[in-house]
């Protein structure tokens, strides 16, 4: 059964390569080549699954050895995959996701040029992320952490004659790159304190500990540091959160697979993974709890502000994988949970997004929230997804962000102590705004006065404001209408998963259970009663929709967003981080170049010119004694003979 | 007596450039493909070579040995280990890219044109420049070595020289006097170093009586032969000297820019890829082997000279304007990784500069060559005259970027097996400079991307908005190029299993063994 | 008499000699000022000689004239070419020996 892990992810490596060097000749049928290939690894996916619930809870993991990938001397990494509970999870997330999306993407992508490159890249995608999820040593896992970069980077500048969208790209391969460091300073940790890196013998098992256990507390504390860094920088958290909202320039289909459901989640797998790591570093452990909580209230306020649908989507990425960090952070307490809320949030974000296409598909491009409103009408099957994947996430009750979210809330509180109480207070904060911001999306979009149909040209005179993406010249009045069935097939289906999911995985906690044997996992003592918390939730989301309710629902939306407050204008902007990095590293990196460009130039090539031009006028100076006139020769010949003589003089003197 | 392989490898090239100089002036083409066919042979003849090399045998294998100038001890005395054998397989793999790369580099300026452009000497100038590099990786004798070390560098002036790049921005003119400066200032830098090294080689000889590399290791290793530790710091030096001048290591490197922004491309790939490797392969191969307790005296110093090359030329990378410039100096920051990998002094750190010589060769090789079509298109090589050519010449911008990504070590793809491996055989020594290294892989991603983003995307130019894609020629040039990197990035054994047993003697001659892990397996 | 003052006469000579070389401009007298600078010598030379007591200096002296004599035949006859082709015998005019 093992023999089929690999096959998993060749699928799509096989799609990608041939849509990739296929050439034109694949344009007109070529994506549907993707799309089979993505359900093929699917449905492999489904056959492994079958196969680990047919197994005994302690033995649900498989090793697939390839071959030896790079043996020298002691440093020996080879290509074995493993998949266990917790990346069965996964695969099924990347390849159920993806297929819908590769799916929806056939009606999405329907009237671009470059649709086959488009396939091949989404599939080069999922195999990447197949192998980052699959590895069984974390050089592998390197390989496929780049990788999603790669394909992230491919996607984000789909559109590549956007300048926007080229920048955009550059920026989160760049930012993700600060994050690869990360785990390769890990990895290098990894090599020299343990000799090796593979997941098997460095973390062990629940009965069998690894080598994790033999090292020093300041080891193990800086190789979880460096994961954490390779973690932000993939899942967007702060500090390296910046690229995120710009990683939006891609297609919509990229920004649900890739920016919303799947790769940005790998820094919570790899927080989870290594696990046996982090559990013996409590200090990495308060640091990843910190950088949880600050990015769940960061990207709730930027979503918050932005009146681009898919910038505030993206704020709110950030924010729930913030939940999901946090709760990774907690500890056998709340590794369940980060995972559980990871695949619930896969489903909801997602749909929320491909709405969000869905909505961008019927209204020419237009992603500015301010020039929507009573779209409801028009787009019937989008607005009720949106509206299930937007109850889903505020945590409306019974649904499946309901579940996940308040167990991580749950979580947060029994961490204990004063950090519990602070943790479990930003969790709870974070619902209240995730309730206000989603509200107000859904209220411009779906409710209200039909803006778009005197829409104002956009007004130059408000910088500040993110300008409306690339309508430029296009100022029509959009005739919105409903996505055709590819489109909105793979929406309901994603829907479905939203309102049902967590149910599904709390009931019994199926997802406990499931989980536990990889993880581990913890009850922790919470100084709240689990209902006292859900009723806490409960206000908060009250709150939450109300003051959304009050500022978006009964009364009119301007078209031209007002000046807002200095948090509001802070919060358009990102609050301030692309200023900081611009100022900081983009302006002090130009000048730092320029001015070595200037240095090699100048002082190390001129010392070497230099000692060429010094020698050319030493040689100039001494041409001149050469003058021609015998009396000078006389006369240097006199004073030759004169200085030998005083020396022989002075030397018999002495 | 057997076959004389190593010196019919080195020969071979040696006699096709004969005989590609004697082809009439009329007969262009027929130049041309003699050159490209006998540069295939040696191909043929090294992959003979590393067939018949057995990494598990000798330390030198296939060796000849006949006395030459006997009065001096100078001996005709061939070898190859498993460095030599990678190196030698990378050359003579390169040599018919680059030649099929400048196929029309040297032809003439104005068709008609009764201006004699000498076709036939440059393709015998890269098959010299061939045979004397094999050479060079092949002698273990040290004053054989050092002879075509040095000798190399009259055909590399010429090409230099005399087969400029075309797109100039300012005319023939400028051209020609840029050309000059560049190939006199690589001429002076080179031959400064091997005159240092030729003082080096004399006081070697004055100190181990023979010039033989395997009898003074060998003496050296048993005792017999000993040094005062001065002098053998001094020799060490001079060798150093000679070898850092041609890697090239901050801050001798400012003859690289020059000279591979005003040579063809691919002759800026032969120094890059092919000529300067000899310079990194002799730190191997004479500074550690010969001087041993001198290297490692040296090694703070050396590491800190790399770890300066790879921050700074990447640095510079970022602020070029000018294309090649940008790969030059993004090859003096992997050539710091090479070096540094060379003197951590680890198995990993000297395995991954070994496979990081001929990655780097064929990545380069892949980025150069695309880069040089792209400049062959538009006559220019500024940065800001191109955009948006992804949308006119999409295969060009895709191979460009993987030549790209390959530079930038994405895993995946060859250069990042051996960067890796140079990163952490340095940090289990050097946990300090081998995490500030790891800075070089950031500013990698940064001058590559922002080359990409520059050239390849955003709203196509007028002037490059009927650029052609790639050729069926170009296509042939770089198409198994990418996919050597792609294999070797999958699948480096191959390489690593002939280089392994080498490193490990290498290792064993400076008396080093690898660090233990701290927390080991229970056996 | 006291030998040392033929040496006297000697450095004197030799003075007058070596000034005249630097000072002179016409060939003919820095010719012969270059003559009186070795007959200077000579008187040295046969002085040490007398002084020591062997014939040491002697022999050097007939060398020296034997120099002395070689040198008038190039000498005098570099200076009357070089006065038919210049129409001067000043050694400053003859300065095309520089790079």
């Amino acid at each position: 059964m093992e023999n089929l892990i690999a096959p998993l992810i060749a699928a799509p490596l096989l799609g990608a390569a041939v849509l990739l060097v296929g050439g034109r000749r694949l344009d007109r049928g070529g994506h549907w080549i993707g799309v089979l290939l993505s359900f093929v690894s699917f449905a492999l996916g489904l056959v492994l699954f079958a196969d680990l619930l047919g197994k005994g809870a302690g033995h649900r993991t498989l090793t697939q050895h390839l071959f030896s990938w790079i043996p020298v001397a002691g440093f020996q990494a080879d290509v074995t995959f493993r998949l266990d509970q917790l990346s069965m999870t996964f695969v099924l997330l990347i390849t159920g996701v993806g297929s819908l999306i590769h799916l929806y993407s056939v009606g999405y992508m329907a009237h671009d040029e470059r649709r086959r490159r488009f396939f091949g890249y989404l599939n080069l995608f999922l195999a990447a992320m197949l192998l980052l999820v699959l590895a069984d040593n974390y050089l592998l896992l390197y390989v496929g952490w780049e990788g999603v970069g790669l394909a992230s980077f491919l996607l984000i500048g789909f559109w590549q004659h956007k300048p926007s969208a080229a920048t955009a790209a550059k920026k989160a391969f760049l930012v993700n790159r600060v994050g690869d460091m990360g785990l390769s300073i890990a990895i290098m940790l990894m090599f020299t304190t343990f000799g090796g890196f593979a997941f098997g013998p460095l973390l062990g098992t629940h009965e069998e500990p690894g080598l994790v256990g033999g090292a020093s507390e300041g080891k193990l504390t800086a190789i979880a540091l460096m994961l954490l860094l390779a973690a932000c920088g993939k899942s967007a958290q702060v500090p390296l959160q910046s690229w995120l909202g710009d990683a939006m320039e891609g297609p919509t289909p990229v920004s649900a697979l890739i920016h919303a459901a799947t790769m940005v989640t790998a820094g919570v797998y790899l927080i989870v993974r290594s696990g046996a790591i982090f559990n013996a570093a409590p200090d990495a452990q308060l640091a990843v709890t910190v950088v949880g909580a600050v990015t769940l209230l960061f990207g709730a306020i930027v979503g918050c502000a932005k009146d681009d649908i898919k910038k505030a989507l993206a704020g709110s990425t950030m924010s729930q994988i913030g939940y999901m960090v946090l709760a990774a952070g907690l500890g056998p307490i709340g590794y369940v949970f980060a995972i559980m809320h990871l695949v619930t949030h896969g489903f909801f974000k997602a749909g929320l997004f491909l709405g969000a296409g869905s909505v961008m598909h019927g209204m020419n491009d237009e992603v500015d929230m301010r020039r929507y409103g009573g779209l409801r009408k028009y787009m019937p099957v989008t607005f009720v997804t949106f509206g299930l994947g937007y109850l889903a996430i505020i945590g409306f009750p019974g649904l499946s962000g309901f579940f996940s979210k308040d167990k991580i809330i749950e979580a947060a509180f029994a961490k204990g102590g004063t950090e519990g109480w602070i943790l479990g207070g930003a969790a709870l904060l974070g619902a209240a705004i995730t309730a206000f911001y989603m509200t107000r999306v859904m209220l411009m979009t779906f409710f209200g006065e039909e803006r778009w149909r005197n829409a104002p040209a956009p007004s130059p005179a408000e910088p500040s404001v993110e300008p409306a993406a690339e309508a430029g010249g296009e100022h029509a009045v959009p005739h919105p209408h409903e996505s055709p069935k590819v489109m909105t097939i793979p929406m309901i289906v994603l829907a479905v998963g939203s309102v049902f999911g967590g149910a599904f995985f709390s009931i019994g906690d199926r997802f406990l259970n499931w989980l536990e044997p990889v993880t581990g996992h913890d009850h922790g003592d919470s100084p709240l009663s689990a209902g006292v918390i859900t009723g806490a939730t409960m206000v908060c989301l009250v709150v939450g929709v109300a003051l959304a309710w009050a500022q978006y629902g009964g009364k009119p939306v301007p078209a031209l967003a007002p000046r807002g407050s200095l948090l509001t204008r802070a919060a358009r902007r990102d609050l301030l981080q692309d200023d900081f990095n611009h100022v900081v590293l983009v302006r002090g990196g130009e000048h730092l170049t320029r001015s070595l460009v200037y240095l090699d130039h100048s002082l190390v090539d001129g010392v070497v010119n230099g000692t060429a031009a010094g020698f050319g006028g030493l040689s100039g100076r001494l041409r001149r004694f050469q003058n021609g006139f015998a009396r000078s020769y006389a006369v240097s010949m006199f004073g030759g003979a004169a200085l030998l003589v005083a020396a022989t003089l002075l030397m018999r003197a002495v | 007596m057997s076959f004389p392989l190593l010196t019919a490898t080195a020969a071979l090239p040696a006699l096709g450039a004969v005989a590609t100089a004697a082809v009439p002036a009329a007969q262009r083409t027929a130049a041309k493909w003699l050159a490209l066919l006998v540069s295939l042979a040696t191909l043929a003849l090294a992959v003979t070579v590393l067939v018949r090399f057995d990494p598990d045998g000798e330390r030198y294998q296939l060796t000849e040995n006949h006395a030459w100038i006997e009065d001096f001890g100078v001996r005709y005395e061939l070898g190859v280990d498993g460095i030599a054998v990678a190196l030698i397989a990378l050359t003579a793999l390169l040599i018919p890219f680059i030649i099929l790369a400048g196929w029309h580099d040297a032809d003439p300026l104005e068709t008609g044109s009764r201006r004699w452009r000498p076709t036939q000497g440059f393709f015998a100038l890269i098959l010299a420049v061939e045979a004397m590099v094999v050479i060079s990786f092949e002698a273990t004798d040290v004053f054989l070595f050092y002879i075509f070390f040095e000798a190399m560098l009259i055909p590399m002036y010429f090409l230099i020289g005399g087969f400029g790049d075309r797109a100039h921005a300012h005319g023939e003119e400028t051209a020609a006097t840029q050309r000059s400066y560049a190939a006199v200032k690589f001429l002076l830098y080179n031959l400064a170093g091997g005159l240092i090294m030729l003082a080096a080689v004399i006081g070697l000889y004055v100190a181990a009586g023979n010039f033989s590399l395997t009898e003074i290791a060998d003496a050296r290793a048993n005792g017999t032969l000993h040094m005062a530790t001065n002098t053998e710091r001094w020799l060490f030096l001079g060798f150093f000297f000679a070898f850092a001048v041609k890697a090239p290591l901050w801050p001798l490197h400012t003859w690289l820019p020059n000279a591979m922004q005003e040579a063809t491309a691919p002759v800026a790939v032969l120094i890059t890829a092919v000529v300067d490797k000899v310079g990194t392969f002799a730190m191997l191969r004479f500074c550690l082997q010969l001087f041993p307790e001198a290297s490692k005296w040296a090694t703070p110093v050396v590491l800190v000279l790399a770890l300066i090359s790879i921050i700074y030329g990447a640095l510079l990378a970022v602020g070029q304007r000018d294309i090649k410039r940008l790969v030059a100096y993004a090859s003096i920051s992997h050539f710091g990784f090479i070096i540094m990998g060379v003197f951590a002094m680890t198995s990993q750190g000297q395995s991954g500069a070994t496979l990081y010589m001929v990655n780097h060769g064929i990545s380069t090789a892949a980025l150069m060559l695309v880069a040089g079509f792209l400049i062959s298109r538009r006559g220019s090589r500024l940065i800001a005259d191109y955009g948006g050519v992804q949308k006119v010449a999409p295969v060009l911008a895709g191979t460009f970027l993987i030549g790209g990504l390959a530079t930038l070590s994405l895993p995946g793809l060859a250069p990042f097996v051996s960067e890796f491996l140079v990163l952490v055989g340095t940090f289990t020594r050097y946990p300090v400079i081998g995490i500030i290294a790891t800075f070089g892989i950031v500013l990698a991603a940064l001058y590559t991307l922002v080359l990409y983003q520059r050239t390849m995307t955003g709203p196509v130019k007028p002037e490059v908005s009927a650029m052609p894609d790639l050729r069926v020629r170009e296509v042939l040039v770089v198409a198994p190029l990418i996919v050597l990197l792609i294999f070797l990035g999958v699948y480096p054994k191959p390489v690593t299993n002939i280089i392994d047993p080498a490193v490990k003697q290498t290792l064993s001659d400076v008396h080093e063994k690898d660090p233990r892990p701290e927390v080991e397996a229970a056996k | 008499m006291n030998p040392v003052n033929y040496l006297y006469l000697a450095a004197l000579l030799f003075t007058i000699g070596a000034t005249g070389v630097l000072v002179r401009r016409n060939a003919i007298v820095v010719f012969m000022c270059v003559e009186l600078m070795l007959n200077a010598c000579n008187l040295a030379f046969v002085t040490f000689s007398r002084m020591h007591g062997n014939l040491d200096g002697q022999i050097i002296a007939f060398f020296t004239m034997v120099v002395a004599a070689a040198e008038v035949v190039v000498g005098l006859a570099i200076i009357v070419s070089l006065f038919r082709t210049r129409h001067s015998a000043s050694v400053d005019d003859a300065s095309l020996m520089k790079l």
